[in-house]
């Protein structure tokens, strides 16, 4: 019990330790100045003096990132269903969507913002467009690999095309749709902040931004712990969704 | 019904339950996942006839068309020629009155036994208190009463399949289709599972088709046992097995169950034949 401890919480902190120290050694033996990189207690004490900022300007990248991830989930679900299930539709759009994956979305920001303009719109996009591609290649995927038997199973009691899906297929599919969700959450946070480095006047990637160009590096690392929050947070938020839409899943500690 | 009808019925002579006439499949190039270039012939003109409440096994060797003839009875693919038919019906498409047990207990991760149980009920839209009564009575029949709740992930191998088998009974079908059941088991489960499953016709009197690739599980199982070739599958013997019932295992050892083994091992070709004089010729 007590050596269970230890390897969950003891270990951990000792790996932050270790970081933390080789931070502030590699500070003192070059003999750095803040703007090229503060010590850890100058981050944490801008973390501290600057953390209504922060909130603030969290608040905005967050609201992107969950709002740009669920327009994803919205538009990207029923054209999965729509595209597993129909095959002109599957035949004309999956290479399609394949090949799109591999576009780096984020180099479309640019024409993104000259599109919709520096507000909300364009970060929503830009969000969208990363978040998109995995939720639907994932939920085609996870429909399209139905077990055989459970398929025969419906069909051998002439079961309506309507009870295969919402009995048999999409269940069978909701472990691919969440694996989906967390790569497109992680993105989306990533949009978000490249939505707000090309053009923004708020979000935690403004503040990161405006605080390097300011030269208040302590600040810049404040944000950039903000957003690693951030990150975490709405990733425990998709993983909170899974316990609570398919709890018959394995924990994901146990998975593998 | 009128009258005239009735007396029709009566001359006829007695109809088998169930009738498959020369079925025939032939899947062609491209329908299969092989991909062959060739169509392939996985069944070629097989006969035979059931009655009601009996258990049947085709048996043959692995991939030799068994689960195709099954498929077929089931309705879930079409037949190149021939002619199914079951109770009073030509099978064209599923019947929706088959209980159907897999190889693998393809149960569904996301739901309860209990509620794996009662997956036809809810597709028959017939989910009511009695059936879940009878789900309840079902899994205490395969002995599973205490893990009504649990989830399909928490049961050994064996233990999946007994619900598959109450799965494919709650809707007290007309015919149950096994594709070799019981054949990823280990050898003492699959003799239990074998034993529940004569306890279980002996309860509910089901018809059964049955797919396997074991010589004494046919024998053991079965009113009569249909002995198929190498692909493409056609019917090599019928070989009717009068063991007495109630079965259990030590009639494995009696003189009839040898000589129904030693005469489905000839038609599987497994045993050289032996001339009168029971020397091999």
């Amino acid at each position: 019990m007590m050596s269970r401890l230890v390897a969950q919480i003891g270990y951990p902190l000792a790996g932050v330790a270790f970081i933390l120290a080789a931070w502030v050694f590699v500070c003192w033996a070059g003999n750095l100045p803040t703007v090229v990189l503060p010590t850890p207690d100058k981050v944490f004490y801008a973390f501290i003096a600057r953390f209504d900022l922060l909130v603030s300007e969290g608040w905005v990248t967050l609201k992107e990132t969950l709002y740009g991830f669920l327009l994803a989930l919205v538009i990207g679900l029923p054209m999965a269903v729509a595209v597993a299930n129909s095959r002109p539709l599957n035949l004309m759009f999956y290479p399609l969507l394949i090949g799109l994956q591999s576009v780096p979305k984020v180099a479309l920001a640019p024409i993104v913002l000259v599109w919709l303009g520096t507000g909300m719109e364009s970060k929503l996009a830009i969000v969208w467009l990363v978040a998109f591609f995995p939720i639907i290649v994932d939920t085609v995927a996870g429909l399209r690999s139905t077990p055989r038997e459970l398929l025969e199973l419906a069909d051998s009691l002439r079961a309506s095309r309507l009870q295969i899906f919402l009995k048999v297929q999409f269940p069978a599919a909701l472990p691919f749709v969440i694996t989906g969700a967390k790569v497109a959450i992680t993105l989306a946070v990533i949009g978000a902040v490249i939505g707000e480095f090309v053009g923004s006047s708020e979000g935690l990637g403004f503040l990161l931004l405006s605080a390097t160009s300011q030269l208040d590096t302590p600040l810049a690392f404040a944000a950039l712990f903000a957003l690693s929050v951030l990150g975490m947070f709405v990733y425990l938020l998709v993983e909170l969704a899974e316990r609570l839409a398919a709890p018959w899943l394995p924990p994901p500690s146990q998975r593998h | 019904m009128d009258r005239p009808h009735l007396e029709t019925l009566t001359i006829e002579p007695q109809m088998a339950f169930g009738s498959i006439k020369n079925v025939s499949k032939i899947f062609s190039a491209g329908e299969l996942l092989s991909r062959s270039a060739e169509p392939v012939v996985a069944l070629d003109d097989a006969s035979f006839d059931f009655e009601q409440g009996q258990l049947v096994s085709l048996l043959g060797p692995s991939g030799c068309g068994k689960t195709t003839l099954l498929r077929i009875v089931a309705g879930l693919i079409p037949k190149t020629s021939g002619s199914v038919v079951i109770g009073d019906h030509e099978v064209v498409e599923p019947l929706g009155d088959y209980g159907f047990v897999f190889q693998s207990p393809s149960l569904m991760p996301w739901r309860t036994v209990i509620d794996n149980v009662l997956f036809p009920m809810e597709i028959l839209k017939r989910n009511n208190k009695a059936a879940r009564q009878r789900a309840g009575e079902l899994l205490e029949l395969v002995g599973l009463s205490g893990f009504v709740g649990a989830r399909p992930h928490q049961l050994s191998g064996g233990m999946q399949q007994r619900v598959a088998l109450c799965r494919a009974l709650i809707h007290a079908p007309q015919l149950l289709l096994m594709d070799e059941p019981f054949g990823a088991l280990d050898e003492l489960t699959r003799m239990e599972m074998n034993d529940l499953l004569l306890r279980i016709r002996r309860e509910t009197g089901a018809s059964v088709l049955f797919v396997t690739h074991s010589i004494s599980e046919a024998i053991y199982l079965s009113d009569k046992v249909i002995v198929f070739s190498r692909r493409p599958a056609r019917v090599a013997q019928e070989i009717p097995i009068d063991l007495p019932y109630p079965r259990s295992q030590r009639t494995r050892f009696t003189p009839a169950f040898t000589q129904a083994e030693r005469i489905a091992s000839e038609a599987l070709g497994v045993l050289p034949p032996v001339d009168e004089k029971g020397t091999p010729s």
